[in-house]
């Protein structure tokens, strides 16, 4: 059996709509954040599947830059997370709901 | 076995002169975080508000600088045509500055009377700014994957600045998780076109797209459609709009001002150059997209601003409703259109960055319900007569820069012959001047309040609202001077 690019790219794709549906899904805000870090790491596997199947280095220097950025959202993330859990201890997405019209 | 060649690596040209807009909003953003940081002395807010109007009035002029320069000499790329220095990037870096010194002076009060940290909050002011600069001149996917990114980054810490009120808390927690999800959607996007085409340079993409005849596109429809969908997040277009009314609720009402323009801006840039300039062969694909688009996001946005109470909610569902009257313009796929779009982008924002302004002014304390603002045109006339012009302009009242914009919105839909689309929009405008007018007539018409709330205008907001007034009045009586000015700031991509 010969694995092909398109058996990345699946993997990629299924990595991403499992991240989706678990940020849409979940209410615990560390594991929102994981998720979105799950379809991040999804494109980037699709990134590294092209790039090999083209025979380009573009988009593996990509998955660099989406590292970085990544990195950068998780610490607001995680911030935004302290700053919600320290005023009250345990809550979840649910818990955020004084604003609606 | 393959060994790395010695290749001979040649950095690419550096257009420093094009970069200076970025250079100086980030280079003055850290100057003042560092500063604030090691000296032993309180700065007043009035120190990094002067920063920010500085940086923002320095970029302003380096951007008419560049201008004259694009003008004469034909527009050009750098940074191995990653980056863009074209009469578009520098018509969205005059009104991103303008928007920074207007955003500035307006937030003063704001943070002064909050007690907020003002140095932070103005370091992210400036590089969100930097960050949709970079938005509306990447000429590379990733490089504006980079500048949504930073844009958003620093947005999210600018709601949630004053972490002391919970809506702000939870605003800025439903922000970050929905610009989370688009922004993956977003970079999906430009995985799957990358994949599809074999680059992620808008020309070359383009210059691709032009030569080769596919047999399969799905890949390259389907990145497409994730790269509008990640966009239509950012521009609070409906069906992706439901963050828009609870965050601009929940934000600081200077930010939200900022927000619903610049940020607003910077997502239609970015969608113009992806589509308008670097998708055109594929125009008959994205245009009845961006066509259905449109047309939910004005009916929405029109009919769920009525049914508000909250004058900040009303202003959220009727920036909706904007979303949808540039997204008419973009949908005709021509230059006519697209400087519609960049005309209806530039006065829009002053306006709308203007009723946050008011909003700000007169939400303090009891928040923002529409009963606050009974009696307001006898207590204080000037204020109110102010924010009538700023929601009649919204309405589209002729003699305000609002009639204009919407005038060409209106018209490049008949000129594509698109007639449905232009009888939602001028229908939906009638809906949504009962929204605005319903605001004007709490302050003119209710009984007047015994006590009446106190309001404190400090000198900088009256300033900045007196300027976009005059602004919109000007544009609405002698508009020509802006509508060539949005004609010669069409996209172009050019390699180099």
């Amino acid at each position: 059996m010969i694995v092909t690019t398109s058996w990345y790219l699946v993997l990629g794709a299924l990595l991403f709509i499992i991240g989706g549906v678990g940020l849409l899904v979940r209410r615990n805000p560390l594991i929102m954040l994981m998720c979105v870090e799950l379809m991040l790491n999804g494109v980037n596997l699709s990134f590294v599947a092209f790039s090999k199947a083209l025979g380009d280095i573009g988009g593996q220097t990509v998955v660099f830059f989406v590292l970085v950025v990544a990195a950068a959202e998780v610490v607001v993330g995680l911030g935004l997370i302290v700053a919600i859990l320290r005023r009250a201890p345990g809550s979840t997405a649910d818990d955020l709901s004084v604003l609606k019209g | 076995m393959k060994t790395i060649s010695a290749a001979i690596f040649e950095a690419p040209s550096v257009d420093w002169w094009g970069l200076l807009p970025q250079m100086v909003l980030l280079g003055v953003a850290l100057s003042l975080l560092l500063i604030t940081s090691i000296s032993r002395r309180k700065f007043a807010t009035a120190f990094s508000t002067l920063c920010s109007v500085l940086a923002g009035s320095t970029v302003f002029l380096i951007a008419l600088g560049l201008w004259g320069d694009v003008q004469e000499l034909g527009p050009r790329s750098s940074l191995a045509s990653a980056f863009g220095v074209d009469g578009f990037s520098i018509f969205f870096t005059i009104l991103i500055s303008l928007g920074v010194v207007t955003t500035a002076l307006l937030s003063h009060s704001y943070i002064e009377r909050e007690g907020i940290d003002s140095a932070e909050f103005h370091a992210l002011l400036m590089c969100s700014a930097a960050g949709a600069i970079v938005m509306a001149s990447a000429n590379d996917l990733i490089v504006m994957f980079i500048g949504l990114e930073a844009l958003s980054i620093g947005l999210y810490v600018m709601i949630a600045i004053h972490t002391r009120r919970a809506e702000a808390r939870e605003a800025a927690m439903k922000y970050f998780v929905l610009g989370a999800f688009s922004s993956a959607f977003f970079l999906y996007g430009i995985a799957l076109v990358y994949g599809a085409t074999g680059s992620t340079n808008l020309v070359q993409i383009r210059d691709y797209l032009d030569e080769v005849a596919f047999k399969d596109e799905h890949i390259l429809l389907a990145g497409i459609g994730l790269l509008l969908i990640g966009l239509a997040f950012k521009v609070a277009a409906a069906p992706f709009h439901f963050w828009a009314p609870d965050v601009y609720q929940g934000a600081p009402s200077p930010v939200t001002g900022y927000m619903a323009s610049i940020a607003k801006a910077a997502g239609f840039a970015a969608l113009l150059r992806v589509f308008f300039a670097a998708l055109p062969s594929y125009k008959l694909d994205w245009s009845p997209i961006i066509s259905a688009l449109a047309i939910l996001t004005l009916v929405v946005g029109a009919v769920m601003a009525i049914l508000q109470t909250d004058v900040k909610r009303m202003l959220a569902f009727s920036s909706v409703s904007h979303a949808g009257y540039v997204l008419v313009a973009i949908q005709s796929a021509n230059a006519s259109g697209t400087s519609a779009a960049l005309f209806y982008l530039f006065t829009y924002s002053f306006v709308v960055i203007g009723s946050f302004g008011v909003v700000s002014l007169m939400g303090w304390k009891d928040g923002h319900s529409l009963d606050r603002y009974s009696g307001i045109g006898r207590s204080r006339p000037v204020l109110a007569l102010t924010f009538t012009v700023f929601l009649l302009a919204q309405a589209g009242v002729p003699l305000t820069s609002g009639f204009v914009g919407k005038f060409q919105v209106i018209t490049s839909a008949v000129d594509v012959e698109n007639y449905v689309l232009a009888s939602i929009a001028m229908l939906t405008a009638v809906i949504s001047a009962y929204m605005y007018l319903k605001i004007v007539m709490t302050m003119y018409v209710t009984e007047d309040n015994s006590e009446g709330p106190d309001i404190a205008i400090h000198w900088t907001s009256g300033v900045v609202l007196g300027g976009i007034l005059v602004f919109t009045l000007v544009v609405g009586i002698i508009p020509q001077f802006l509508i060539d000015f949005s004609q010669d700031a069409v996209p172009v991509l050019i390699a180099g």
